[in-house]
């Protein structure tokens, strides 16, 4: 463990919230740690670096993790009350990748938002793609073709298998399985090399567009997703060997990171970590959204809301995401790929040769692009992070009035302070790692 | 603060009420609009926070989102009900019932000479950073907040970026501990 800095400083650093605090009622009294949310400046905390240091009265220490801590998952930064080994109060500071996308959303067409919101979340891009599509669909009034949606769910299982690899690759190297580290990015290369055939690109596609997908499945995709499906099983046994049974591991992840049900709920922590708790939530079946009323699969919760089992269910939910996937193989209707509404797609390459109306046509739609009668609309989808949500206003114009991205990993920060409080800091990295916050999306 | 206007929406839609007969639809007490078959409520801003007591205590167990909208140069339809006058800023929050299975979304009206909303923090704790990005980005105040402070933006950062009249493509870059950004340039 490396920190970056130390501050020496007093024990008694911010209270004055506290009291405050517990006049409140209500889901507040579902916290009972709201107290380790520590909530100081930074300005505040680089005053205490002058404090002289004072003898016994000395009880805890701030300390900075983060922002360029290997197991900080990007760009985190942590600032800690430190009791020796202990966390005693935390606060997560974030906006290091701040770059202004939801004001940069109302300076691009719907065409081009995808562009936009694919790079909050990047190991889950096309769920981003996808959430803001279903919000411009939602507001024009179309329905995208039966074909496009099952696309859509086969690209989104297939990001959603990716993203969890991901996850167990840090998981693994955060706490020392550093051949872990391997094994996940070697699997979801695989799966990256899916996408790159099918969309062109290992990251931020901007396949999923407003009115379908960019392209159809290219030939032989069956045989691409059979040998994905073919390959995992044996390679998620491994990970059961390496680390699901592996004493060392348990240990370091069973009990640790703890958040019960009442709070996960009241800090509005969705996804992973909120049915880890046991809550069984899942806007895919509870708010069925593309296709997925017509397959099968099982909504993995856990029972003790610890690192343990957030571990436990992304490595379940890797395996119905396969599930998933192996029922859009058979299921794969015929048809076309996006909507052929002149509205919102431009003519096919062939008629642009042949006719001087879809040439304007076509270069209407991507220079100024297609109107989008006024009104507001929330839309979310079941993100690997949990509800990744889109609210957009528009006021009849080719650009969103205003684009809000609910980012899943944003919100679920917030818990982080509660399971930091009263562990020690070697199981803040499992804690930190098991959150799986995507800075990306955090910052937007 | 001052409650003028809101006070006066109130009345409005109480005495609305009567005369548009069925043709006004309400959800605790507040009128209700459709934006897409999604229910949305329009609560005076002197009740927000009374309306979220009510929300939870009716089931609705998690604030999902709340965000903000500068309606400063919006030409078109707000579609508010009628009673409702229009103001510069909005605030917006989602709420979720898992027992039902449903969502509902609450519009509040905030003048641009007052900022002021109440913190939903003691009723939804999970609203905490989902207010502090509303005051960092667009400048709205939530009182009581325990820790109303800037979470995207560095914390000496001047202007509400979100904003409709905040410019862009005029600032020069700032980061941390760089208090002179004219000489830059």
């Amino acid at each position: 463990m490396t920190v970056t800095e130390e501050n020496v400083a007093e024990e008694n650093v911010t209270e004055q919230s506290v009291a405050q605090e517990a006049a409140y009622t209500d889901q507040l009294h579902a916290l009972p740690r709201a107290k380790a949310v520590l909530r100081m400046s930074e300005v505040k905390a680089a005053e205490m670096i002058d404090q002289p240091l004072d003898g016994e009265n000395d009880q805890t220490m701030l300390i900075n993790m983060g922002p360029a801590h290997p197991s900080t998952h990007g760009v985190l930064r942590l600032m800690l009350e430190m009791d020796g080994e202990t966390i005693r109060r935390s606060k997560p500071i974030v906006g290091y990748l701040h770059t202004g996308m939801e004001k940069q959303g109302e300076e691009l067409t719907y065409l081009q938002g995808c562009t936009n919101t694919t790079r909050m979340d990047y190991a889950a891009p096309l769920f981003n793609e996808l959430v803001f599509s279903m919000a411009t669909e939602e507001l024009i009034g179309i329905e995208v073709p039966e074909r496009a949606t099952w696309i859509r769910m086969l690209m989104c299982e297939m990001n959603r298998i990716s993203s969890h690899l991901l996850f167990m690759a840090t998981n693994g190297m955060d706490l020392g399985a550093v051949s872990m580290m391997i094994y996940g990015w070697r699997e979801r290369e695989q799966v990256l090399r899916f996408f790159q055939k099918v969309t062109g690109l290992r990251m931020n596609h901007n396949y999923i567009r407003p009115g379908g997908v960019a392209a159809d499945l290219p030939d032989g995709w069956r045989d691409d997703v059979r040998f994905l499906l073919d390959m995992l099983p044996h390679r998620l046994d491994e990970y059961d060997i390496l680390m699901t049974g592996q004493p060392i591991w348990r240990d370091r992840l069973q009990g640790v990171g703890v958040i019960s049900q009442a709070e996960a709920i009241a800090l509005s922590v969705t996804g992973p970590i909120l049915r880890s708790t046991g809550v069984a939530w899942d806007l895919r079946r509870d708010m069925p959204y593309l296709a997925y009323d017509d397959v099968d699969f099982d909504v993995v919760v856990g029972s003790y809301g610890d690192a343990f089992d957030r571990y436990a269910i992304r490595l379940a939910e890797i395996r119905e995401s396969m599930r998933i996937v192996g029922q859009i193989l058979d299921k794969m209707p015929e048809g076309d790929y996006r909507v052929q509404d002149a509205k919102v797609t431009p003519p096919p390459r062939a008629r642009i040769d042949e006719s001087m109306e879809a040439l304007i046509h076509h270069f209407k739609i991507f220079t100024e692009g297609f109107k989008v009668p006024e009104g507001e609309v929330y839309v979310s989808v079941e993100s690997p992070r949990g509800e990744l949500g889109c609210y957009i206003v528009s006021d009849g114009g080719p650009k969103p009035y205003r684009m809000h991205i609910r980012g899943p990993s944003f919100v679920n920060l917030q818990s982080m302070p509660h399971m930091l409080a009263d562990a020690f800091l070697a199981d803040g990295v499992a804690i930190i790692s098991s959150v799986d916050p995507i800075l990306g999306e955090v910052d937007r | 603060m001052s409650e003028d206007v809101n006070e006066e929406v109130v009345d409005e839609a109480q005495v609305d009420e009567p005369d548009a007969g069925e043709a006004m639809e309400m959800a605790y007490d507040c009128p209700v609009s459709w934006s897409r078959e999604q229910k949305v409520i329009h609560v005076a801003r002197d009740r927000w926070r009374h309306l979220a007591h009510t929300l939870l205590a009716d089931g609705w167990n998690m604030c999902i989102d709340l965000t903000s909208v500068d309606y400063l140069s919006y030409s078109a339809n707000r579609n508010l009900p009628t009673g409702v006058a229009p103001e510069r800023f909005e605030v917006v929050a989602s709420f979720i019932s898992h027992k039902r299975g449903e969502r509902l979304r609450a519009r509040t009206q905030v003048p641009a000479d007052d900022t002021r909303v109440d913190s939903l923090y003691a009723i939804y704790p999970g609203t905490d950073y989902l207010e502090r990005e509303v005051y960092d980005l667009m400048g709205i105040e939530f009182t009581d907040h325990p820790d109303l402070s800037r979470i995207l933006m560095p914390e000496n950062w001047e202007g509400h970026p979100l904003r409709k009249d905040y410019g862009i493509n005029a600032i020069p870059v700032q980061f941390k501990a760089h208090e002179a950004p004219e000489t830059a340039s």
